[in-house]
């Protein structure tokens, strides 16, 4: 009885003994060399996966980073400056802040100012219906409202109001990681820089047709008037194919072309509300 | 013993509720909307300027590139305008508008209803007249006729098939220009048959059109035994393609291959009547039997229409919406397109309008896959379908195409019998556009 007992346990013990000894050398033999900062880096990185920096997640981006040379072209919108400040640190590189930016949706055609000209009843999906038709409106450049942006969305970021139909960017949580600028079909969606304290200035089209035309669809779209590119003192607006584009490089956020835009196509964010010159006249007086 | 195609397949109501209306000339409108883009490939180069007088069948615009084909006027009159304008689909595309003054047709159309009986171009005559004629295929796709009885090189076809299958519910302009116009069908497949350089033809139409197999038939008998008129069971997408070609000669194109690499051509019963008018009557493709119909309508009507007019106009010379109607479909219920603009014109391949009352367009709301696999046993490529949408919806598109997603046709079958509304051909068509965008951008070996 003990003979059988010891017998087993060390029959075993070689057992596991020689089975170690292989598993060792095999693994030996076979091992990987994996620079350790990559898990290091990894491990900065807010883990996302949202494949905003062009890398198919955090990992590939982590191998990225310590695989080239400097920290040019690299960059995670989801961690920001903060993050990309530490990753270069750690690397003992230098990194040059970017300025933060944010999605902008450059359709304001609402339920009132566009009015359906038909009605969609396939498959909901911007896609999809982008596929089989210009959509459910006169403008052939609108949004469709069938809220594949709000799918794409890793952070609950961007979401269709109901009321007007039209995507609405959280700027708290939006990184700028560009998946909804992918998914939309009509290419309405666009990153643009943040703003000092969030302000900002764009227009809120991108209607390419005639201005009658355009009009005769929606009520707010740009129609290539020219009238914003002549009251800009910066040069910042350009007019190509009947369409108004600001470059947020260049304005300087004076908002004169936000008055100027005869159909309100232009649109200012987070500026304080403006108070009309003859009430302000008014509560001096009194 | 009728044929058939072997996997697959559908029996949806065929509603040809208007078999017994006899073509009737449709009114020309007062403006004429030509669309440079009628075909499959580039378009066409207008070949007129504004205030130019035009007559009716008159060159307006010229091919522009191997695949495409002339635009003939369909009106006489005043050249509007040259502009780009919604199509049907409200996408833009170059239209010449022209003011319409009278009916005067270019000199040299035959416009006696005499038959032409006798052939006298050669092969290369036939089919440059059909390419100078503008005529395209009429089978839906609009593939410009000439290039594809040009075969390529080093390929030979060996039979012709024609398709008066009709498969689409609610179509009748087939059926009608088969039993209107027989004769000259069949001399129109002599002359593709002549320009093709095969001796065998076969004519497919399905049963549940007696007559025209029975006018068909008799003709033939009398006087062209090079064209056998085949009886088909009816089915759904039995005037696909490839299901007609295996119904008819038991062939199977290959996948992502062409009806010619097994030998075959296959044309629609309506660009034979084309090809006859071009041939041997001198008359350009601008006019066509068009089908309105619908449950919902008053009468029923077959018109010959020119090329260029609105649905608008088409609505009210039945005399305006219906009650009820809900949907405009130019085509078929299963493969057409939906009207979304009215203001926009119908094309050569424009073969119905079509309205549909609520309850025959709604889609029910979309439950979970049960995998019953009606689907699978619906589709004529042999295809699973609830596969393919959850593929689809993930994008996952190596899986698509080794799930042969480019071999879907489109006919909707699987969406027709699917017991929980799944939107299976729009998720479908989606992934195969893209992966047919991948597929052509290989390097070809």
């Amino acid at each position: 009885m003990t003979a059988t007992i010891i017998f087993t346990i060390a029959s075993l013990t070689i057992l596991g003994l020689v089975l170690a000894l292989i598993l060792y050398f095999t693994a030996q033999k076979f091992k990987v060399v994996e620079d350790p900062r990559i898990d290091e880096v990894e491990t900065i990185l807010p883990g996302a996966n949202c494949g905003g920096c062009g890398y198919t997640g955090c990992r590939a981006f982590a191998e990225g980073c310590v695989n080239s040379e400097s920290m040019d072209g690299l960059f995670c919108p989801v961690g920001g400056n903060d993050v990309m400040k530490k990753v270069a640190e750690y690397l003992g590189r230098t990194v040059a802040e970017k300025v933060p930016q944010v999605a902008v949706v450059r359709c304001n055609g609402n339920c009132d100012s566009r009015p359906k000209s038909n009605n969609y009843d396939g498959y909901t999906s911007c896609a999809v219906m982008a596929s089989l038709y210009a959509g459910d409106t006169d403008c052939r450049y609108g949004c469709l409202g069938q809220g594949d942006c709000e799918l794409s969305c890793e952070f609950d970021a961007i979401k269709m109001n109901p009321r007007t139909g039209l995507p609405e960017v959280d700027e708290e949580k939006c990184t700028a990681c560009g998946a909804c600028v992918k998914a939309c079909p009509k290419m309405i969606i666009e990153l643009r820089n943040k703003g000092p304290k969030g302000k900002r200035i764009f227009v809120s089209c991108i209607n390419k047709d005639k201005g009658g035309v355009a009009r005769k669809a929606c009520a707010v779209a740009c129609i290539g008037c020219t009238k914003c590119q002549k009251v800009c003192a910066y040069d910042a607006i350009t007019i190509t194919s009947n369409l108004a584009y600001i470059d947020y490089n260049k304005c300087k956020l004076c908002r004169k072309c936000v008055v100027e835009c005869p159909t309100n196509a232009i649109w200012e964010v987070n500026f304080p509300v403006r108070v009309p010159k003859k009430v302000v006249a008014e509560v001096e007086k009194q | 013993m009728s044929k058939t195609f072997k996997i697959g397949g559908i029996h949806p109501h065929d509603n040809k509720i208007s078999v017994n209306a006899a073509i009737e000339d449709f009114p020309v409108m007062e403006r004429a909307f030509i669309s440079m883009s009628q075909h499959l490939g580039a378009p066409a180069e207008p070949v007129v300027v504004k205030g130019d007088k035009v007559k009716t069948g008159q060159l307006i615009a010229k091919s522009s590139g191997f695949i495409s084909a002339n635009v003939h006027s369909s009106v006489s009159g005043t050249v509007h305008s040259i502009e780009m304008m919604p199509d049907l689909a409200g996408n833009l595309a170059q239209h010449i508008v022209i003011n319409v003054e009278g009916d005067e047709w270019m000199e040299g159309i035959d416009r006696s209803p005499e038959i032409m009986r006798e052939i006298i171009l050669s092969s290369q005559e036939i089919i440059d007249r059909i390419a100078q004629c503008g005529v395209v295929g009429l089978g839906g796709a609009a593939f410009p006729t000439h290039i594809k009885l040009s075969p390529p090189p080093g390929k030979k076809a060996e039979f012709l098939l024609v398709n008066g299958a009709e498969c689409e519910p609610y179509l009748t302009s087939d059926y009608r220009i088969m039993v209107e116009n027989s004769e000259e069908i069949l001399i129109g497949v002599k002359l593709m048959m002549s320009a093709l350089g095969v001796k065998k033809s076969y004519l497919g139409i399905e049963e549940n059109k007696p007559k025209a197999i029975k006018r068909m038939k008799e003709i033939a008998s009398k006087g062209y035994p090079e064209i056998k008129i085949v009886s088909l069971k009816k089915r759904y997408p039995q005037g696909g393609e490839k299901q007609l070609i295996d119904a008819i000669v038991g062939r199977q194109v290959p996948s992502m291959g062409l009806p010619i690499d097994v030998g075959v051509v296959v044309q629609n019963v309506g660009t034979a009547l084309a090809v006859y008018e071009a041939v041997q009557k001198n008359k350009p493709l601008f006019e066509g039997v068009v089908t309105v119909t619908g449950k919902c309508m008053p009468e029923q009507r077959n018109f010959r229409m020119r090329v260029g007019t609105t649905f608008e106009s088409m609505i009210f010379a039945v005399g305006g919406f219906p009650k009820g109607a809900e949907k405009l479909v130019s085509g078929g219920p299963m493969m057409g397109k939906a009207v979304s603009r009215i203001e926009a014109a119908s094309v050569k391949s424009t073969s119905a309008l079509l309205l549909l009352t609520e309850e025959e367009t709604k889609r029910g709301e979309e439950s979970n896959c049960i995998r019953c696999a009606k689907c699978v046993d619906a589709c004529p490529m042999g295809l699973e379908p609830y596969l393919l949408n959850r593929l689809s919806r993930a994008n996952r598109l190596e899986d698509l195409e080794e799930n042969m997603v480019h071999d879907c046709i489109e006919c909707g079958s699987c969406l027709y019998v699917c017991p929980a509304d799944i939107p299976l051909l729009d998720t479908i068509r989606l992934s195969k556009g893209k992966v047919l965008k991948i597929i052509r951008s290989r390097p070809k070996k």
